[in-house]
């Protein structure tokens, strides 16, 4: 299990390390670094020595290790829009991407995995096709598009929820800013997480209702009922375990999703987080904040992957038996 | 025939082709059965119908801004009060006539929605023959890039692809080449989904009898694999298609109400919303309304038609 | 003659289909004396599992039981709500099936799915439930059952996993056992085995065994008499030896015929020519009177219904008084 677990960090790392030097690459050759940071009048003599400065003209190896190495003490460079560290302007933002993405996760589990499991037991009931019904629109509707009619309906129709904006919030500590402990704060939270979260929620579904669908099938379900066991033992304790091992995975894999869905998110609902400073970059060709944006991303990826796959070996026996048997 | 292939067909048949088993009765009989996948299809048609004939039906053109009616921008649709009869439904803040812009929006949405899927899966399912016939470091490196593409979200990635594309291209050159860069930058984001399935497909079709049969007889590798085995693996990829057609609009919409993709100059239905979420609270409804009704629209009865041909192909379900 | 354990009458089972219902079971007939096996035997597709899946309750849609009864110790069970026949599996009808690796839950351990369905149909303790677990591998003949109690299916090999679902299946003690080709997916050294144990445990536990397979042998290891299927049908029930050395329905001489023996001299195996037809294409009359060698007139034109001949029934109009004098006579007269 150890030596399983040895690998997967390494190989992580390993993604990291390429990834990072996809960002090295992007941020050192798409267009000049120098001619962006500086103004029209700075003449090339002064170019030139900046340029020498930065250390622009060492060897590319020796700049992409002295970028990977700034990277890992979470040093990006300057921003060239903004003229800050990268650093400061993304920590700044992450609460606010990171609170919304927690409560659209939780949202999406907590909505999703009930109505999935629901729809599987009873597949012809009005419930179930009124989920189905749903999930469509769900999966149909673009992201930006449920925010926008979710705005209409509540904001400028009944008034009800502020349409942008974080509301007010709280600082804890010298760095966290949070929106939980308002009103305000948790009025502004409403539509945005559940916007964000509508996709994940009917994926989630019907992965669950396929799954289980599959699970109910199967030969053992058939010999449990054969030996009389009752309907909820067999949906919750024989069903419902088998169903969710393999959602596990997928579902991990897709709240690494939610935060880069919050991009569209934020930009509908003005979200004053990660994600609408990443699009700004793009628009504006800011390339360090791209990059480490990338980084970021990558790393959040990287560790729920990790994670996820650690979580599904402990919790199938036969995959940890598998394991046991690859020693020596 | 040459003798080559007809000492293949004596060595057992391959099995059955789409078309063959597009022609079962079951498949028609479930199609026309359904009311809903009935009425999406015919939908799904007129709307591509609508789109690709956009210059021929729409009564102005909305790319051109010598055409747009400044005076008349922002005037509600025919049918409300203050409404004029030569908009059908309104005009936006450009004065464009709104009716023919989201006509050409559906033609623009469509079209890169189709030549995304078509970039993306062809080079996924050449990668994908490729890797899986071929086996090796070259099966390995390039499940390997696809590994790593899969961690992130398409649509991370058209938006990355995208950002460097414009960066590379220079900004002033934005407008011109949004098309271009939109269909490559959501085309690439696609072609690992077709890489693994016809990969995986190629794998199980690679030792089937008359695939060893034709290796014997020495036809060529890559005659083996394009008049052979891809015929047989394409079931699954028309099942991809159609379902990437749906995301490729949505991600399309995505990108443009975001402001990275098509510019006001050429809206698509994407960017007619993002210029009429400004006007939500000012009372000019349409310019939100109908364009978010024809994608919505459009992207539904796309998806019900890939839901019905998933669920038609798939064996198990018989 | 005591009372039968179970009691089959006219069992009809159909298959909802495009163009109309198929009828996949057409009146089959039988007991099960308490105690007694009957082996079930035919070629695939012939019914056999269905009829066992009906007994049961199990049938799933599109299929259902479109007439016909079935008794238990003399009371119905056949139109029993589904609450009730829960009641009744496991605790008086238990049920096993053929591959044991995907019968067993691969999530949950051996001695978990045990006390669970001991503890459904039985009101004792969980101590006094994990014990009788435990009494339950032994009798299988689990080796060191209280370590192997707490395993994983995966842990155990395929012998060993079936003898666990035989367990599974007779720990409420029912009082009969319908086996589903239960050696057909383990390897042939292993087949020996099981059947012995299951020999063995319902024998102690006074079980009665409906034995569903197409391996002779098996049924001739175990079954005390055996019922021969044929499109839906039973085309001759009898003891064992009897249909076994001396079969009168043609179809069960071509079955007996085709087995190889070691001592019979090599030369062509015996074939039946032709195939089993599918449910939509069953012939008028007899249905096995398209490949049979000794048809005639009445074969084609009337399905002959289980004539008696001794102790034993064919299905078959040569043993008709009217329709083959001759033939039933000299049957008679042996």
């Amino acid at each position: 299990m150890i030596a399983f677990v040895v690998r997967r960090v390494l190989a992580s790392i390993g993604v990291m390390i390429a990834v990072g030097l996809i960002a090295f690459a992007m941020f050192r050759y798409v267009g000049d670094p120098i001619n962006q940071m500086v103004g029209v009048e700075t003449s090339v003599a002064e170019r030139a020595q900046l340029r020498e400065e930065l250390g622009l003209n060492d060897p590319a190896i020796v700049q992409a290790l002295r970028f990977l190495a700034r990277a890992a003490r979470f040093d990006f460079g300057v921003s060239y829009q903004f003229k800050q560290p990268v650093a400061d302007l993304i920590g700044a933002r992450m609460p606010a991407t990171l609170e919304l993405a927690f409560v659209a996760s939780i949202l999406s589990l907590a909505a999703g995995i009930p109505m999935g499991v629901y729809s599987a037991l009873h597949r012809d009931s009005a419930l179930s096709r009124l989920f189905q019904a749903l999930s469509l629109i769900g999966i149909s509707l673009p992201t930006f598009l449920t925010g926008i009619l979710l705005i209409t309906l509540f904001s400028v129709v009944l008034g009800w929820l502020p349409s942008f904006g974080r509301g007010d919030v709280v600082r804890l500590g010298p760095w966290w800013t949070t929106g939980f402990l308002t009103v305000s704060g948790l009025k502004s939270l409403v539509m945005p997480a559940t916007t964000l979260a509508l996709f994940q929620m009917t994926l989630i579904m019907r992965l669950v209702r396929a799954e289980m669908l599959e699970v109910l099938r199967a030969d053992y379900i058939r010999f449990a009922r054969a030996r009389g066991l009752s309907e909820s033992a067999i949906h919750f304790r024989h069903a419902l375990k088998n169903t969710l091992v393999p959602v596990i995975t997928i579902v991990g894999l897709q709240l690494g999703s939610i935060v880069a869905f919050s991009i569209i998110t934020e930009t509908v609902f003005a979200w004053p987080g990660m994600g609408q400073l990443f699009l700004q970059s793009i628009q504006n060709v800011d390339i360090p904040i791209m990059a480490a944006y990338l980084l970021f991303i990558a790393f959040m990826f990287v560790t729920i992957n990790l994670v996820v796959d650690i979580l599904y070996v402990s919790v199938d026996p036969r995959l940890r038996a598998s394991l046991h048997g690859m020693h020596g | 025939m040459s003798r080559a292939d007809v000492d293949l067909a004596k060595s057992g048949p391959p099995p059955p082709s789409l078309v063959a088993r597009l022609r079962d009765n079951d498949l028609v009989a479930s199609f026309l059965s359904s009311k809903t996948t009935a009425a999406a299809g015919l939908i799904a048609l007129i709307l591509i119908v609508a789109g690709l004939a956009a210059p021929l039906i729409a009564p102005t053109d909305p790319f051109n801004p010598a055409a747009n009616f400044l005076m008349d921008s922002l005037t509600p649709p025919r049918f409300v009060a203050g409404g004029d009869p030569r908009f059908l439904l309104g005009t936006d803040d450009q004065g464009r006539d709104l009716w023919s812009a989201i006509l050409y929006g559906l033609r623009i949405s469509l079209m890169i929605g189709a030549f995304s899927v078509l970039l993306g899966g062809a080079i996924g399912v050449a990668l994908g023959l490729i890797a899986g016939y071929a086996g090796g470091w070259i099966d390995s490196v390039v499940m390997r890039i696809a590994d790593v593409q899969l961690t992130f979200p398409a649509i991370l990635i058209a938006l990355l692809l995208d950002g460097v594309a414009h960066a590379l291209l220079q900004k002033s050159n934005r407008e011109e080449t949004a098309f271009l860069v939109l269909v490559v930058a959501i085309g690439l984001s696609f072609w690992v989904q077709y890489a693994r399935t016809v990969r995986g497909s190629t794998l199980v079709e690679k030792n089937r009898d008359y695939v060893q049969a034709a290796r014997l007889i020495g036809l060529s590798p890559a005659r083996i694999v394009v008049r052979h085995i891809l015929p047989n693996v394409m079931g699954p990829v028309l099942v991809i298609a159609t379902i990437n057609l749906a995301i490729a609009i949505i991600t399309e919409a995505t990108l443009s109400f975001l402001g990275v993709g098509l510019p006001a100059t050429e809206p698509s239905l994407g960017t007619l919303i993002r210029i009429g979420q400004n006007y939500l609270f000012s009372g000019e409804w349409w310019i939100v309304a109908f364009p978010s009704l024809g994608l919505a629209t459009l992207v539904l009865s796309v998806n019900l038609l890939g839901d019905w041909l998933r669920d038609a192909l798939n064996p198990r379900l018989k | 003659m005591s009372a039968a354990l179970l009691s089959v009458r006219d069992l009809r089972v159909e298959f909802a289909a495009r163009q109309g219902p198929l009828i996949a079971l057409d009146g089959v007939s039988f007991d099960i004396a308490p105690g007694e096996v009957l082996g079930v035997v035919g070629e695939s597709g012939a019914g056999k599992t269905l009829t066992g899946l009906a007994i049961i309750g199990l049938l799933d849609p599109p299929s259902r039981i479109a007439g016909g009864e079935i008794r238990l110790d003399g009371e119905r069970i056949d139109n029993l709500s589904p609450a009730r026949m829960r009641v009744l599996r496991g605790r008086r009808i238990g049920m096993i099936f053929q591959d044991p690796l995907t019968s067993l839950n691969p999530l949950l351990r051996i001695g978990d799915q045990l006390t669970e369905t001991i503890l459904t149909h039985l009101s004792l303790t969980r101590r006094q439930a994990r014990e009788r677990a435990i009494a339950w591998l032994g009798e299988v003949g689990i080796p060191s059952p209280a370590k192997r109690i707490d395993g994983y299916p995966h842990e155990f090999s395929g012998g060993m996993r079936q003898r666990v679902v035989i367990a599974l299946a007779l720990c409420a003690e029912p009082a009969l056992i319908i086996a589903d080709e239960p050696t057909t997916a383990l390897d042939v050294s292993v087949q020996a085995q099981i059947i012995a144990v299951l020999k063995k445990v319902t024998r102690v536990h006074g079980a009665a065994v409906m034995l569903i397979t197409h391996d002779m042998g098996v049924i001739a290891e175990m079954a005390d008499r055996v019922a021969v299927m044929y499109a839906g049908r039973i085309v001759e029930i009898g003891a064992i030896g009897d249909v076994a050395r001396r079969p009168l329905h043609p179809y069960a001489m071509g079955l007996m015929a085709a087995i190889p023996t070691l001592e019979a001299r090599a030369g062509r195996l015996a074939q039946i020519p032709g195939t089993m037809p599918r449910l939509s294409a069953i012939p008028r009359g007899c249905a096995f009177s398209p490949r049979c060698p000794r048809v005639f007139g009445r074969c084609e034109a009337e399905r002959p219904p289980l004539i008696a001949v001794g102790e034993r029934r064919a299905a078959c109009w040569l043993y008709d008084a009217q329709a083959a004098p001759a033939a039933a006579r000299a049957e008679n007269s042996r």
